[in-house]
Order: structure tokens, then sequence, then C-alpha cells
């Protein structure tokens, strides 16, 4: 209540200020009416923007999809890649880079890891700019940054900063995954066979090793949005995650709840979506009822 | 092979203790990340007699100081060595009394969620069917959302602080507890001891902390000294987002932030060294808890 009244304000306007937003009525009905209006796709007026906070926060979502998704492409087009070449060459020195950098990937606080980029790129080598989304293009109605250079420049940090873990992953899930491959039997035949070598890394090892980087994938799909409230902060991205830092730190709840609620929502279909996808690339596992 | 066999079998009165510590030793690495580890717990508990300066003090503080570079001299002839911040404070200082509250926010959380972990997880191993289903799907449910997402929930419900800060660690990291302590007395479950000791109509209580217990520990020291680290790194980052700690609780993840806006002006070390701090001592714990997973897994035994 404090919060949301100028404090000079007089015995009569707090009164009035109460009724108005149905503070007098008890707090069950409250509860019901707030439900209510959940239902109808309204979760209130968010205190500081002073719009329905849904629309807050649905305004925001492209620039985190953008964000997440380009983290998605590094980690798979750089990821897979990498894990190959340490996968077949294990014993030489770029590939002991490759994975002591993995190992580093998933130990640093992903909120380090932003500082130091941009110290290194943006205060030092200037290369890049430390923080903002810049210009957006107008896709749809949408803005988006991927579409001019500015933009680009803008999004490359961000994006390295939130793929860096995900990537990590999917290099140690190749590597490990070559390694076995590589010992089993078709591989041997397929050699036997005289086989060219770019035949046998991109057809035989590569579909194999795909299935369980791409549940990963899946998998991590929700990490990422969830890791996206650091990495928008440090870059002062204007996504949900810091929407969702900035609605804590003002108190301002009708933005967290439908937050999480979005969140909530975009969690339940990333699973599901995994799980169906499992059953197609993995022929031994059945969608089956539940307690089999 | 067979001097190894012969090395294997554990000599009669020989306390198994002692031969994880030998193992443990074995690892060059390993014993430098100890070392390094315990040296921070050092600064950690005497911050307030090795610091050159107490933080907290502002008499000792000397408001010009501020933002000086790294090794340049006060007017009263301290040297500050990693530079000072915008209040004049030494950063020296401030990164030891800053390790006190993250490696306590790292221990206390690390240390309730294993203990509610160690329950949960022994009571669904011990008496399964429906308590071990109920218990197990909210250790899912908990385990499909990332730990800095319900931490980040969490403080948006109960608000700053460092008690509210350690709930909400406490609570995104329970589950893992739980879950690996349920997989291994599982597997202790079904063996004759526990028959034996049920049979012998010994009180549940003692079946279940005397000797169910003492025998699935194991793996959970190596998931909690990792967990630590990750607590750790989840303070770290909640301070950092300014909805961790509150300000006169300085770990650091706060020095860090602090240091932020002055990093773009090239002032870099009010940031960089007390995030050098907290780069070593997740390694420093990581490291020393990766020797203990090689070192406790019989699989893995040389």
């Amino acid at each position: 209540m404090a919060v949301l009244i100028h404090p000079q304000a007089d015995q009569i306007e707090i009164q009035e200020a109460t009724k108005r937003l149905g503070l007098d009525r008890p707090i069950w009905e409250q509860y019901l009416i707030y439900m209510g209006n959940i239902f109808k796709g309204d979760f209130g007026n968010s205190f500081v923007y002073n719009e329905p906070s849904l629309k807050v926060i649905l305004q925001r979502l492209p620039a985190t999809f953008e964000l997440v998704v380009c983290s998605f492409v590094i980690a798979i087009f750089v990821g897979i890649p990498l894990g190959l070449i340490a996968g077949f060459r294990p014993s030489e020195w770029i590939s002991r880079i490759i994975m002591g950098g993995s190992i580093l990937g998933f130990s640093l606080p992903s909120f380090w890891v932003g500082l130091m980029l941009i110290m290194l790129f943006a205060v030092q080598l200037g290369w890049l700019p430390s923080g903002g989304q810049g210009p957006t293009t107008e896709v749809f109605g949408i803005g988006l940054s991927l579409i001019n250079v500015e933009g680009i420049k803008h999004l490359i940090l961000p994006a390295i900063n939130l793929g860096l873990v995900l990537l990590s992953t999917v290099i140690r899930l190749t590597y490990s995954g070559v390694r076995e491959i590589i010992l089993s039997d078709f591989i041997k035949f397929a050699y036997a066979k005289g086989l060219p070598n770019r035949r046998i890394v991109f057809i035989h090892v590569l579909k194999n090793v795909l299935v369980p980087v791409v549940t990963i994938l899946g998998l991590e799909f929700g990490n990422l949005i969830a890791f996206s409230v650091v990495t928008e902060s440090v870059f002062a991205w204007p996504g949900i995650g810091k929407v969702l830092i900035e609605s804590i730190e003002n108190l301002d709840r009708p933005v967290i709840v439908a937050y999480l609620l979005i969140v909530a929502v975009m969690f339940t279909v990333a699973n599901m979506i995994v799980d169906i996808l499992y059953s197609i690339l993995d022929p031994r596992v059945t969608v089956t009822e539940m307690g089999n | 092979m067979m001097t190894e066999q012969t090395q294997n079998i554990p000599i009669r009165g020989e306390h198994p203790l002692k031969r994880i510590l030998s193992d443990f030793f074995d690892n060059r690495i390993a014993v430098v990340a100890l070392l390094i580890f315990l040296l921070i717990t050092f600064f950690a508990l005497f911050a307030s007699w090795i610091s050159p300066q107490n933080p907290f003090d502002l008499k000792q503080i000397n408001i010009l100081d501020n933002r000086l570079s790294p090794g340049s001299e006060s007017m009263t002839g301290i040297v500050y060595w990693l530079g000072t911040d915008d209040q004049g404070r030494d950063m020296l200082s401030a990164i030891f009394y800053g390790l006190r509250i993250s490696l306590f926010v790292g221990g206390a959380s690390t240390g309730i969620s294993l203990l509610i972990g160690i329950v949960f997880g022994l009571a669904a191993a011990f008496w399964g069917g429906r308590i071990d289903n109920l218990i197990m799907r909210i250790v899912d449910i908990q385990l499909s959302f990332p730990a800095i997402l319900v931490a980040v929930i969490l403080i948006a419900i109960l608000g700053k602080g460092i008690d509210k800060v350690i709930i909400a660690i406490v609570l995104a990291k329970w589950a893992y507890f739980a879950r690996t302590i349920r997989s291994v007395a599982l597997v202790e479950r079904q063996k004759e001891y526990i028959d034996a000791a049920i049979c012998l109509a010994l009180p549940r209580s003692r079946v279940i902390f005397r000797h169910l217990l003492p025998n699935s520990i194991a793996p959970l020291i190596v998931v909690g000294a990792i967990q630590m680290a990750h607590a750790i790194a989840l303070e770290a980052t909640l301070s950092f987002l300014g909805i961790g700690l509150a300000i006169t609780e300085p770990s650091l993840g706060l020095l860090i932030a602090n240091g932020f806006e002055y990093m773009l002006s090239g002032k870099y070390w009010i940031s960089l060294f007390p995030g050098i701090a907290l780069l070593i001592t997740i390694f420093s714990i990581n490291l020393v808890g990766d020797q203990l997973r090689d070192v406790l897994n019989p699989r893995l035994q040389r």
C-alpha cells in the first residue's frame, strides 16, 4: 500500500485509493477476483509502467527469444565441430585446450564471464558495444536486432555469454559420444570398407552423436531462458529477465506473477517437445501410460 | 595384475579414512587446491586480524583515497595493494571480509540443504512406496527448474537479506542431495545387514541413522563439495543482480556489482579482484570435490 500512494496523501485519499484498488474487501474475495481475472488473461496492471503486466512481459519476449536463439545457434554450430575435433584427436594440444576450456565454461559464474567479455571487448579493445540492444528493425511489428549490422554487434557479446554453458555441455557430449562410437564395430567396418573419411565423420559418427545432443539441447532451452536473467542484467539487454529483476527491486508484483506464469508455460512446452522428440529420435523409447 | 589385487585388499585393522587420505594426497593438483581452500578459509575466519583495514570502520577509511589504482599509497602511508573502491576502502580488506560472508552463506546453505536432503532422501529410500513417490515427484518438479530461477523466484517472494538468501539457496538445492542419497540408500536398503537389523527389532530410527546413513553418506560428501561451490556462485550471482544480500553485508558478489559501473571507465580493479577471489574459491572447492569423487568411488579404485 505504502508503495502505491504518494507519501503526502491524507486520510481521504488513502481511503479512496483503497476502494479503487479493491483492498477494502476481504482477502479471500480479493483472491477470487484476482484468479478470475487471470483466467481472463488479465494479470493486473504493472505498478511501474501502468500497463497490463502481461503486455509488459510480452513486449520484452522477442528480445529474450532472439538472444536465446542466437546462443542456441552458437552452441550448436561451434560446439559440435569442436567436440568432433577433440573426440577424433584426443591427444593433440588443441583438443586439450578445447576440453579444458569447456570445464572453464561450466564452472565460471555466468555474470563474471559477462563482465570479462565487456572488459576485454568493449573497454580494452573497443570492438563491440558494452550493453543495450541498439537499433532494431521492425519485422511484422517486432523489433529485431539480427537484421542490421549495429544490432548484430550488440547481440554478439550477450549471445556468447548466455551460450557458453550450453556450448561447453555440447562439446563434452559430442566428445564422449565420438570416443564411444569410434570404437564400435560399424565404424571399424566403415573404415574397412574404404569409405572416405569425410563420409564416416559426417554420416556415420555425427548421426549417432546427435541423439543425446538434441535431447540435452531441448532440456537446456529452459535453462537458457532462466540464465537470460543474469546475462540481460549484465548487458542491459531489454528482455524479460531484466524486467523481472527490475520488478523485484520495485516490488512490482503483477509483473513478477506474469513472468512466472509465462516462463512456467514455456518450460512445460519445452519439456513436452523433448519427450516427443525423444520417442522420434530413439525408437527404443515409446510413449506409454503413466505407471507402467 | 597380482600386485594391484593385493593392494586393493584392505589390511586388517587399517582405518578406511587412512586409505582415503593417502589416496587423496596422491593427486598433487587436489592437494594444492585443498591448501588454497584452507588458506581462503583462514583469510575469511581471521579477516579482522590480517586485513590492513576494517572496511566497516569509518574511522579507518579515508574518502579522499577513493578509486586509487592498485599499489598506490594512501595519505597515511598504507599501501593499497589492490586499489580502493568508490568509498576509499582498501580492496584487499574488503575481499577478506567479503570472503567471510560468501563462505558463510555457501557453507550454511549447503549444510542445511544437506540435512534436509538426508532426511527426505532416507525417508523415501527406507519406506518406499507412497512416501517415496511423493518425495521424488517433488524432487523431480524442483529439478526441472534451474536453481537460479528457483532462487530468483523465492527472493522475489521473501525479499532481500542474508537469511532469505540462505533460505532461497536451501530450497533450490535440497533436491540434489535428496536424490543422491536416495539412490545410494535404495541399494543399501536391499542388503542383508539392514534386514538383519530390522529382524533384531532395533528401533527404526537406529536402523536408519546408525546403519543406513553411514553406509550411504560417501557420495554425498562429493555432491556436497560441488554444491557448495555452486551455492557460493549462486549467492554471488544474486548479489550481483542486486536482489541478494543487503549493502551492509558486502559479499564478493556485491563487491563485483559495486565495481561494475566503474569498469566501463577503465577502473577495472574494483570488480576484477573480488571476481578473481571468487573464481579461486569456486575452483579450489571443485577440484577438491573432483578428487574426492575419484577417491571415494570404489569402481575407479586403482
